[in-house]
């Protein structure tokens, strides 16, 4: 492959929301891609950047952060019901780091109750009755494993594939790769529940890719987009005719200097003035129907992961290539028992609505739903008896995919009877990001960024294919 | 665009991907690159094939792309015992009898042998793996070894000599010694120079890049009536003497060193660093040379009586992130600071990418995972800069200096201390008296709670059942607290006591944190594959090899290795430095890759130039005010930027500089500029960050961290941006919206990118609104009986210097004068509107609300927010 460069003043006349079919904008963004890829989107509309066939065209992307039990929602592992309380066999934990776990340790059995669920029979736990009705679609990864075992880096590892600061997350490459398929919205939003995730808006930030692909976070309190809103006494007429002014400015100037950058800053105005209505239109979910906030538990008006996951399945109606949604809360070292009941209330029905809300739409097939966490939780308990938690756990724990070109109602990988190390088919967080990148038909070996002499990739130098998971 | 002397090369690659696609788009699905090729139709011969080939230039790259991987410096990767990065390796006979590379018997080379093959057991690349080798490529490197197989040095890491200027046919032209060099281009691609920029544009463009401030309408006209010789060069004198030049200048820096108020990653809680930002920009001011600014930065703790200033400066380092969270493992958080440390010093100091050797050896450039050890040893001897604290928090701790504070500070502290005493002694006064009526008390609460149901709380009756001498002292406290309870003037006291504390905590004196050697120092270890934990050999400090060597006297510490960095045999820190400063004025380095001179790296588009640049830094003392002056006053840089389009279709980079530079502003420089020109900036410098008007929500860090935001009071709303609270997790919204890093690693270079969310910051971020109130406020003050012309003209003027031309004037009079005719019948409208603005004293507020839209408009403007 020809070394891509990273030219960043080509790169400035790059817009933030690009089409890909046709016109000045994906010259602009394929520009930026291999030329194989270039000729795939000037001769064929929508296959901008696609390595091979689709079979996902966007994604919905929900983190949990502070990283729920596998172990009280899809691990169930009757040994260590039957050996709760006792000492954790030795070879299992010699030489290992935890970050809060010392002395002598025990094993945690969990308290719910498995059930087997749909046509397919995977396993999911009780805390999930309305995810269980939907369990067909989904694919359970169960031996996921990375390398930081603490939230910030941890989380860092798995949004952007290295544990400290510097790198694009997979919304920015992705954003990169594709682009947008909507005139009037960014190709990379963030929804938050909660506080942000410890390592920040660095989660959803492009590294060393050009900014117009970061995140954009959409706000469920004040402007949904920072400074959308047009300050008090200024109304649409106002905003148009002082647009007008700045545009016959702009235009002059561009006459007389001749500077490209001058015609896309006269595009981002008209653009910046079109979202200021698109997008407020986009955020008013109080015109879904009342089924629909009844399906998804969704409350207009105030922030909560349900409404976000109606946001979610607004915004992948409207093309925005990667929806990706935050939850705080999950970080269970103490009262798991009583923690993961009331957060799985919080999302339980919200993502099972939201997977069959897209299905009846005819979007699950179009649509990546992805649900993942930055580690997941030890076999032993952490704390006493009375204050029964989990510590973090890096070496196994779940993530699961649904939706297009997913096989539905199945999992992948075991671990052993503890749920400690995998003991088949071991996913590390690399394979995992080459096969998200894989379902929306791009190679992550060639989706490459040169920065310091390197070509750098999601993936770095690991990555292959889960092809279980694949349809 | 590639540079001058491989340019006949880019055609060819540029050729070769044309029939990569041909051969892609019949192809429909995946396919390797090698189905691509076999299908490529011969591209065209290429105008190479007399030249001499040189192996940095031509060759290196191909290799390095196509076989260094398992061929290069790196052992762990090495295939089949060859390495092709060396001329004694590469010549050697390899076990299978047969020599890589043969001098000047292409034909009998087995590495021509096996990059032509056609067979795909022999060829080589291996077809699955890396970039083919083009046939294009093929040939050049046939000839090459044709040509005896030289292997030159890379371009960067060969000393700097002084280039003679070169000759150029237009004598008239060159200001000084760069504008040779860029005319000699110039000319040899038959194209002439823009003619000078008109001086109010050109006074606004260099007030831009040496200050960062706009010039004010006065300046403009005292420069348009100098007519004297050296009037531009008499600006630029002052511009450089102003104090407000190190606020420019700090800004990149800082961005090098990663500089922020807070740790970053979760808990991102705030530390004190304000005094080391005040360091670099009292440094840039005095025109520290930069081998001392260096030297006092990486080790001025090191130096022999170190002042406190000298200390300060090692902030530098100490800018790393670190990670308090709950279950860091202290020993891995600390090497992810010395990694940042080794990778920051690396690309700042010697333009390469140093991370690569921290696993294995570098794969492209002559670093080995030891050398890369090495350099972590100078900075493996600092105190821990985290412990744990109470429960399961972590600290944020390490070396720290107390920084000097003015005497009112101190006066006001021991007031408010000596006022805490005395409330102190009245409220144990207060208590006393309560606690000796407390018998009687005690004796009226017994009635009323024998008298009947009461609504006392139940532990204070039962407390008050117990014979008062045999009453536990949870039971004496409930007593006490309710007794006490009753009397309001306590609680009021207490109170007051605790805003007073506060106050005292708000004052304690300031720190500053630095850099510290332990008296013991950690042994190094080389990092089997990067791993914390799997420590192999031992290491002492040291230096790569392939650089020159380090003079150590008997020490070796951070201040030799800081010392070597600024030797003037350095091959590397002059060219790397001015090149970034080179980018700051035009936009792009004359290597395009400001943070990688390495193999991988750009080459110079003019070299020459670079060279002369860098010999002159360094000989000349090391000064940054003497190269920023030869560069703003070069013929080179004081050409017209508004020269039409054929010159941005003919060089959309300006790679030739046949045109005056014309790049956005960065994110600070856009705010102050908006602050200036409506009046409402504050000149004042230095000291702790403050926090401009930001939207609600914007900080919402999870742990134990105050979340929140109280915006300064009074001028330091309006203070520059480089005096804006740098949250990592959520820096200045924005200046984010203008691509401000995080600031959590080191940045050389910001992207310049041209989005919708930068017009919805300009057109409705409150601090722009009120800019553009204070601007329109400013201009009817100033010109209060003025005619709508002679106000537009001035409005138009404080924000972009030059005069406007009459189309610019009629459209914005005809704003101002529909604007009014609107607003005069509408008063609803513009008390909406110019509700909570002042408007200035005889100015009826139609006024101000139509002459609102002028300034948003004129603040708006690309023109605006762009050195042009």
């Amino acid at each position: 492959m020809p070394p891509r460069q990273s030219d960043h003043v080509t790169l400035s006349r790059r817009a933030l929301f690009q089409r890909t079919g046709s016109g000045m904008g994906a010259l602009a963004l394929t520009s930026l891609l291999e030329p194989a890829i270039l000729q795939a989107a000037t001769g064929a509309a929508g296959t901008a950047g696609h390595h091979f066939m689709p079979q996902a065209k966007q994604v919905i992307y929900v983190h949990l952060v502070g990283a729920p039990s596998q172990l009280e929602l899809f691990e169930n592992k009757p040994a260590l019901v039957k050996h709760d309380g006792e000492p954790v066999p030795e070879e299992l934990v010699a030489g290992q780091r935890f970050a809060f776990l010392r002395g002598e340790l025990k094993l945690l059995g969990t308290q719910f109750k498995f059930r087997k669920c749909g046509q397919s029979g995977i396993e999911l736990s009780d805390r999930l009755p309305h995810l269980s009705g939907v369990a067909d679609e989904l694919a359970i990864i169960k031996t996921i494993h990375t390398e930081e075992f603490n939230h910030a880096p941890a989380q860092l590892f798995m949004q952007t594939g290295f544990g400290r600061f510097g790198r694009p997350s997979l919304g920015s490459w992705v954003s990169y790769g594709l682009g947008s398929e909507n005139d009037d919205l960014p190709a990379y939003v963030v929804l938050l529940t909660g506080a942000t995730a410890g390592a920040g808006n660095s989660l959803w930030g492009s590294g060393f890719l050009p900014t117009t692909h970061q995140g954009i976070q959409f706000r469920s309190e004040g402007d949904p987009v920072l400074f959308l809103s047009n300050p008090s006494g200024i109304g649409t007429e106002q905003r148009r005719r002082i647009v007008d002014g700045i545009q016959e400015l702009n235009r002059a100037q561009l006459v007389d200097v001749g500077d490209p950058e001058i015609a896309t800053r006269i595009d981002q105005y008209e653009l910046a003035y079109r979202m200021q209505t698109s997008v407020p239109e986009l955020m008013d979910i109080s015109r879904e129907p009342a089924w629909v906030h009844r399906a998804y538990g969704a409350n207009p008006g105030k922030g909560s992961f349900a409404n976000n996951c109606l946001l979610a399945r607004r915004l992948v109606e409207r093309g925005v290539r990667f929806v990706q949604l935050y939850d705080s809360g999950w970080d269970h070292h103490g009262g798991v028992f009583t923690g993961i009941p009331n957060k799985c209330k919080q999302v339980d029905r919200p993502l099972a609505a939201l997977i069959a809300d897209l299905k009846a739409r005819g979007l699950l097939d179009d649509t990546l739903v992805v649900w993942s966490s930055e580690f997941g939780r030890t076999p032993m308990l952490q704390g006493d008896r009375e204050k029964v938690g989990r510590d973090h756990h890096k070496d196994a724990f779940c993530v699961w995919m649904a939706g297009g070109g997913v096989r539905g109602g199945t999992t992948v990988g075991q671990t052993d009877e503890l749920g400690y190390y995998p003991i088949e088919d071991p996913v590390h967080v690399r394979d995992f990001h080459a096969t998200i990148l894989h379902l929306l038909g791009v190679d992550h070996r060639r989706l490459t960024f040169k920065y310091q002499g390197r070509q750098f990739r999601l993936t770095d130098i690991g990555g292959e294919v889960v092809r279980k998971v694949l349809a | 665009m590639p540079s001058p002397r491989s340019a006949k090369k880019a055609v060819v690659t540029v050729v070769t991907r044309r029939g990569l696609l041909v051969a892609t788009f019949a192809i429909s699905g995946p396919l390797s690159f090698c189905a691509a090729l076999a299908e490529n139709p011969r591209s065209q011969e290429t105008r190479l094939e007399a030249a001499a080939v040189d192996y940095d230039r031509d060759v290196r790259p191909v290799l390095a792309r196509s076989c260094f991987a398992c061929h290069g410096p790196d052992e762990q990767q090495r295939q089949a015992g060859l390495r092709l990065d060396r001329q004694d390796a590469a010549t050697v006979k390899l076990d299978s009898g047969a020599r890589a590379i043969l001098p000047e018997n292409p034909g009998t080379s087995e590495l021509v042998a096996r990059i032509e093959s056609d067979d795909a057991d022999v060829r080589m690349p291996p077809p699955e793996t890396t970039p083919v080798i083009s046939p294009d490529e093929q040939r050049l490197i046939r000839r090459w070894i044709e040509q005896g197989a030289i292997y030159n040095e890379h371009w960067s890491y060969v000393q700097p000599q002084r280039p003679p200027l070169p000759q150029v046919r237009d004598r008239e032209w060159p200001r000084n010694e760069i504008d040779y060099f860029i005319l000699a281009r110039l000319e040899s691609e038959s194209l002439a120079p823009a003619p000078e920029a008109d001086r109010a544009r050109l006074l606004r463009r260099v007030y831009l890049d040496l200050v960062g401030l706009p010039p004010s309408v006065e300046e403009v006209d005292r420069f348009l009536a100098d007519s004297s010789a050296d009037a531009y060069e008499r600006v630029v004198g002052s511009l450089l003497d102003s104090p407000h030049y190190g606020e420019r200048w700090a800004r990149p820096w800082l961005d090098l060193a990663r500089h922020a108020d807070s740790n970053g990653y979760q808990r991102d809680g705030f530390r004190d660093v304000w005094a080391y930002r005040d360091w670099v920009v009292a440094a840039m001011n005095l025109d520290m040379p930069f081998d001392q600014f260096t030297i006092e930065q990486l080790a001025g703790d090191l130096l022999p009586d170190a002042t406190l200033s000298q200390r300060i400066a090692t902030g530098f380092h100490r800018s790393t992130t670190v990670n308090v969270e709950a279950g860091t493992d202290q020993e891995e958080d600390r090497f992810n600071t010395l990694f940042d440390r080794v990778n920051t010093t690396g690309t700042v100091w010697l333009g390469t990418t140093l991370e690569c050797a921290q696993c294995h050896d570098h794969k492209y450039d002559p670093f080995g995972q030891r050398d890369y050890y090495r350099l972590l040893a100078y900075f493996n001897n600092s105190p821990l800069e985290t412990e744990a604290g109470d429960g399961s928090r972590r600290e944020f701790v390490g070396p720290k200096v107390t920084l000097p504070e003015p005497p009112e500070r101190q006066q006001e502290r021991a007031q408010l201390v000596q006022q805490r005493k005395g409330e102190k002694q009245r409220l144990d006064e207060m208590i006393a008296g309560a606690l000796a009526e407390q018998p009687a008390w005690e004796a009226q609460m017994v009635a009323v709670v024998g008298e009947a149901e009461t609504n006392l709380p139940p532990a204070l009756v039962a407390a008050l059942a117990v014979e008062p001498d045999v009453r536990t002292g949870q039971q004496q406290k409930v007593i006490r607290d309710h007794l006490l309870a009753e009397r309001p003037e306590i609680g009021k006291l207490r109170t007051e006591m605790e805003r007073l504390d506060k106050r005292i905590a708000a004052l304690e004196p300031q720190t500053a944190l630095v850099m510290q050697e332990m008296a013991e120092p950690r042994t190094t270890h080389v990092l089997e594959r990067g791993e914390f934990l799997s420590p192999g050999e031992a290491v002492r400090p040291g230096v790569p090899e392939i650089l020159h060597a380090v003079q150590e006297d008997g020490h070796a510490d951070r201040l030799s290795l800081a010392r070597w960095l600024v030797e003037a045999e350095n091959p590397l820190v002059g060219r790397v430095t001015v090149n970034r400063w080179w980018a700051e004025f035009f936009g792009r380095g004359l290597v395009r890759t400001l943070e990688d001179f390495g193999t991988q790296g750009e080459r110079p588009t003019h070299p020459d130039l670079l060279d002369w640049l860098a010999v002159e830094f360094v000989e000349g003392g090391w000064s940054r005010k003497a190269i920023h002056r030869l560069i703003v006053t070069s013929a080179t840089y004081r050409q017209r930027s508004n020269v039409g389009a054929e010159s941005h279709e003919r060089d959309p980079h300006n790679e030739l500089y046949a045109r005056g530079p014309r790049l956005r502003l960065d994110a600070e420089t856009i705010r102050d500029n908006a602050l200036a020109v409506s009046g409402l900036l504050s000149p004042a410098i230095g000291g702790p960050p403050v926090k401009p008007r930001q939207p609600e929500g914007i900080w919402r860090v999870t742990g134990v961290v105050d979340n929140t935001y109280t915006v300064s009071n009074g001028e330091d709303r309006y203070r520059r941006g480089l005096y804006v609270i740098w949250r990592r997790s959520s820096p200045y919204p924005s200046f984010v919206n203008f691509d401000a890093p995080d600031r959590a690693s080191c940045v050389v270079q910001r992207p310049r990118t041209n989005t919708p969310l930068q017009a919805l910051t300009l057109l409705n971020d409150p601090v722009y609104v009120e800019a553009a109130f204070a601007l329109a406020a400013r201009v009817l003050r100033e010109c209060p009986d003025d005619a709508t012309s002679a106000r537009a003209r001035y409005a138009f003027r404080l924000c972009l210097g030059r005069e406007p031309n009459d189309r610019e004037l009629l459209l914005l009079c005809s704003v101002a004068n529909e604007e009014s005719a609107r607003y005069a019948d509408d008063h609803q409208a513009v008390r909406a509107l110019t509700k909570g603005h002042e408007c200035p004293a005889g100015i009826a507020p139609v006024e101000l609300a139509a002459w609102f839209h002028v300034a948003t408009i004129l603040l708006n403007l690309d023109e605006t927010i762009t050195k042009g």
